[in-house]
């Protein structure tokens, strides 16, 4: 069994709103993130993968469950408790326009480590900072250029960089391609995983994009409306789809051949995501399922291998799919059992 | 909405309240001899300690800053040491004077003010412009009390002495004893008021406008082919104005304590006057008085324009 | 380091301007300006002014407050106007103008300067601590600056100086105490959204305290319009000075002030029209220079096509 970097137990996440509702963002996800892997999260926008991200940074406060990193518990410690851990947890943030301080020279937004820690000071820590920007394919002479003068991909590069410093163990890649384009993300990614080979890290990488997630992880967990919905290894998430919702989301996913395209299932969820304040009775993605059936309303599945499966692929789901069904064709029906 | 009216009453409250402590404590700090003065210089220790005790001077702090709230409440500010009138008299007095003269300059320099700045922004970099811009910054650096003498020298003295003796040299003539006086004595006083707001509202409309103008919709309105007169006036200046009727309410909140230095050079006994004479004879609830009042206005002011805001803006509601 | 990481393609290159932070940009823009750069020149020949007016007593003969009962006044009391020895003239005591009104700038600049950092400094932490912190912090500076900026100015700085006696340090005091309040309530905006912005969670991911997040991160974005409104603030507080001395609560006589002179001048204008002209002359070019230069420093900064 290989180690567990970082455990996540039933932890809910709740942000208030101006009425009396709050919004669910995460509503009890359990998962387990093992050492030297690549785990990507999945979903569309405001499923609560960045909310859960956060959650498992210490960076948000959980609403109720726990937090374990290298077996302590992290979810209670103070901000000056968690400091010394934040060496070892780092977040590699989405927006490089938004994630840099525009008014900071480069050097000194890398070498923020090093000086929050107390670890290198003036010429070694430029020297420092000045080789991390040479291992992320950053030209070391700009040392004391602003962020205002580097592209979208670079400044993705000095997230990186900055992230790197105190040689983590744990990064957590918040849809870090997701602002760039298609040719640059190709780049960082390949960035990405060179540095986890060099430097033993793992990932937990978040996308709404499976195509990008498919390529860089080892196991995938599909998330919706604030829990997960699918979590199985990379291979066995595209080859054996349990859920409806991974299926549809697999059928979007854009296909070089346009023969291929034009003849395989193709599904589309009706209706819009339902709110985050009030979330469907029972399973939540019975609203949009193409196979939703009367007790999908009463009782929320349990995320939990299906007979056939292997134990590391779980599903949360009464009807999971079975090898070649077509769900193209598939009728809800609320009111038989 | 009900909330959030609510909400700033109970903040302007707290707001004067406050204030009302601060000053209470202020003058406690500040060695009184009130009763000195009242009993004169026969005055015997028997005297001035009759006269402390009358005016209420020899009870601790607290117990005449709660006495002196409890009749606030009530709507009793005070009497004055020295005639015993009622302070809430005193104010009443002074206050048409102040409010005339806050409310005619402010129509004037609103006027002049945004019809200056919406010439400059319908022709930028024209000569107009520069000029008017020019003048605005001219006038925003004049000190108020500078204009004002100045204003005196060449419109009262110079004029009277070549025979034109229209303006007078200050003092203030009541309404009650016709327009022609009162409209008289207060033109002077209102053109040294307004002449510097009026450069800040130039200023003011002037941006507004020129973003406005930028806008879209503008665009948009001008390609539907309306005169151009009205699409300045009508979709212009109806978004340009906001900023400017914000900083106007604020504006004349903020006047009744701040034309003191007008009225000191005109000779107006309006609020400013009467309240640094107060200061100089230590007549503590005519200061108190005043500079409540004063705040009050303010305070009422600004709660006046947030209900401007929340009316245009329903955002502002809910926050 | 022996892995390998594609080098930065051409598509990727940098932009080939080096290190150009925001305010040295702004600086370039400032130096363009012509009307700014005048307006500089006259703040120096002012400064200077202030700073040599010993030689301009020294130069007429004249000490700023030695009254010359005999030359400097006509055979009826009266003030002489400008000629050979009193180049700007005399005021009722037979002083010299010239010599007055290069003294009286050290006065306003002095108390201009003094103040403009005492409310800066006070304004920025005060701003950037309840913006920044938040919670209780915030609610009393909040509750704070709203009284302040409640209180009718003049007035309560007239009552405060007549309780403690006109004096350099009060003046500087009262103004410094009550202004504070609006760069307070500038920055307190500012800091509020920059607040959210992803840097600072970013700082917080690394692990940086709210005291270096506030003065590392936040405040350099907030620094520009504090820099503008501290030149803006400048001439106000020249003015404010000038006009509490006018009320008679600046400095004691006799120090020279142009609040002062203009003051001592009311009851002679009729007779002596330099005696009001020249310190207000003073007065006026001295804020006009001020709000010049301060209008091309908010252009600097924030440069928009359509502004002159």
């Amino acid at each position: 069994m290989t180690d567990v970097l970082l455990k996540v137990d039933d932890v809910r996440k709740e942000f208030p709103t101006h009425s009396k509702e709050v919004v669910q963002a995460v509503a009890g996800v359990s998962l387990e993130v093992h050492k030297g892997e690549t785990l990507g999260l999945v979903g569309e926008t405001g499923c609560g993968k960045s909310s859960l991200a956060r959650c498992m940074a210490h960076l948000y406060d959980v609403t109720s469950g726990s937090v374990w990193f290298e077996g302590q518990e992290i979810t209670k410690l103070s901000r000056k408790a968690m400091r010394p851990l934040r060496r070892d947890v780092q977040v590699i943030f989405q927006d490089p326009y938004g994630s840099l301080n525009p008014r900071r020279r480069v050097g000194s937004i890398i070498g923020d480590p090093f000086a929050i820690h107390g670890i290198a000071s003036g010429n070694e820590r430029k020297k420092k900072v000045q080789e991390l920007m040479e291992l992320v394919g950053l030209n070391p002479e700009h040392y004391n250029r602003f962020p205002a003068e580097f592209s979208g991909g670079q400044r993705q590069r000095i997230g990186v960089a900055r992230a790197l410093a105190l040689r983590p163990k744990l990064v957590i890649c918040d849809e870090p391609v997701s602002a760039l384009d298609v040719s640059i993300q190709a780049q960082i990614i390949n960035l990405l995983s060179d540095l986890q080979r060099e430097f033993d890290l793992t990932y937990v990488f978040i996308s709404h994009d499976l195509s990008v997630v498919r390529h860089v992880s080892d196991r995938i967990a599909v998330m919706y409306l604030g829990k997960i919905v699918e979590l199985a290894p990379t291979s066995e998430l595209f080859g054996q789809t349990r859920h409806p919702y991974t299926r549809a989301l697999l059928s979007a996913l854009p296909v070089a051949d346009p023969d291929t395209a034009d003849s395989r299932e193709q599904i589309i969820l009706g209706g819009d995501i339902p709110s985050a304040t009030n979330p469907p009775t029972g399973c939540r993605f019975h609203t949009r399922c193409p196979k939703a059936r009367l007790d999908c309303t009463a009782e929320e599945p349990v995320l939990e291998p299906v007979l056939t499966d292997k134990p590391d692929h779980r599903t949360a789901c009464f009807y999971p799919l079975t090898v070649g069904e077509d769900l193209s064709t598939a009728v809800p029906d609320l009111k038989a059992s | 909405m009900a909330m959030f009216l609510i909400r700033r009453i109970g903040h302007g409250i707290l707001v004067l309240w406050l204030i009302s402590v601060a000053v209470f404590a202020l003058f406690f700090v500040a060695p009184s001899n009130v009763a000195q003065t009242l009993a004169g210089r026969q005055g015997t220790p028997e005297t001035i300690a009759l006269i402390k005790h009358r005016l209420g001077l020899d009870l601790p702090v607290w117990q005449q800053y709660l006495h002196f709230l409890g009749n606030a409440v009530k709507g009793n500010l005070g009497y004055d040491y020295y005639h015993q009138v009622p302070v809430t008299h005193i104010i009443g007095q002074a206050l048409p004077i102040t409010v005339s003269l806050a409310l005619g300059a402010a129509v004037l320099w609103l006027a002049l003010g945004v019809f200056n700045g919406v010439i400059s922004a319908t022709h930028p970099r024209s000569l107009a412009d520069r000029g008017l811009t020019l003048f605005a910054l001219f006038f925003y650096s004049f000190p108020s009390f500078l204009l004002g003498l100045l204003l005196l020298y060449f419109l009262y003295f110079r004029l009277t002495l070549s025979g034109f003796g229209w303006f007078p040299a200050g003092g203030y003539a009541p309404l009650a004893g016709g327009i022609g006086p009162w409209f008289q004595h207060l033109l002077l006083p209102w053109v040294a008021l307004a002449l510097l707001l009026a450069a800040t509202y130039t200023r003011l409309t002037r941006g507004s406008m020129l973003d406005v103008l930028g806008e879209d919709y503008i665009r948009t309105a001008r390609s539907k082919g309306i005169r151009e007169s009205r699409v300045v006036v009508v979709h212009g200046l109806r978004s340009a104005l906001t900023p400017v009727v914000t900083q106007f309410g604020i504006d004349l909140g903020q006047l009744i304590g701040g034309v003191v230095v007008t009225e000191t050079v005109f000779s107006l006994p309006g609020l400013g006057q009467t309240a640094v004479t107060a200061i100089n004879q230590q007549d503590l609830p005519v200061i108190i008085g005043i500079v409540l009042f004063a705040s009050a206005a303010v305070v009422v002011a600004n709660i006046l324009v947030d209900i401007g805001y929340a009316v245009l803006d329903p955002r502002v509601r809910l926050h | 380091m022996t892995s390998a990481i594609e080098m930065v393609d051409v598509l990727d290159e940098p932009r080939a301007i080096e290190g150009r932070s925001p305010f040295s940009l702004a600086l370039r823009r400032l130096r363009k300006d012509k009307v700014a750069m005048i307006s500089l020149a006259v703040i120096v020949l002012i400064v200077l002014m202030a700073i040599l007016a010993p030689v301009f007593a020294a130069v007429t003969g004249h000490p700023p407050n030695e009254q010359y009962r005999d030359l400097g006044l006509t055979p009826d009391g009266l003030p002489r106007g400008p000629n050979g020895t009193f180049w700007l003239g005399t005021d009722d005591l037979g002083r010299d103008v010239l010599v007055r009104i290069a003294y009286g700038a050290r006065i306003s600049l002095l108390v201009g300067v003094i103040a403009t950092a005492i409310t800066v400094v006070i304004g920025v932490v005060l701003g950037l601590a309840a913006g920044f912190l938040g919670g209780i912090t915030d609610t009393i500076l909040a509750r704070l600056i709203d009284v302040v900026l409640s209180v009718p100015f003049l007035l309560v700085a007239i009552a405060l100086v007549s309780v403690t006696g006109p004096s350099l340090t009060v003046t500087v005091l009262v103004i410094g105490c009550f202004s504070w309040a609006s760069v307070a309530r500038i920055v307190r905006g500012q800091v509020l959204s920059l607040r959210e912005r992803e840097f600072v969670e970013a700082a917080r991911s690394l692990g940086a305290g709210d005291r270096r997040i506030m003065f590392v991160d936040v405040l350099p974005n907030v620094i520009a319009p504090v820099i503008v409104y501290t030149t803006l603030l400048i001439p106000v507080v020249i003015v404010t000075q000038a006009t509490l001395s006018f009320l008679g609560l600046g400095l004691p006589p006799p120090t020279p002030d142009w609040g002062g002179m203009i003051s001592e001048s009311q009851n002679y204008y009729t007779t002596a029209w330099w005696f009001i002209l020249f310190p207000g002359l003073a007065l006026l070019v001295t804020t006009l220079a001020f709000n010049l230069f301060g209008d091309g420093v908010r252009d600097a900064f924030d440069p928009r096509a359509d502004r002159t």
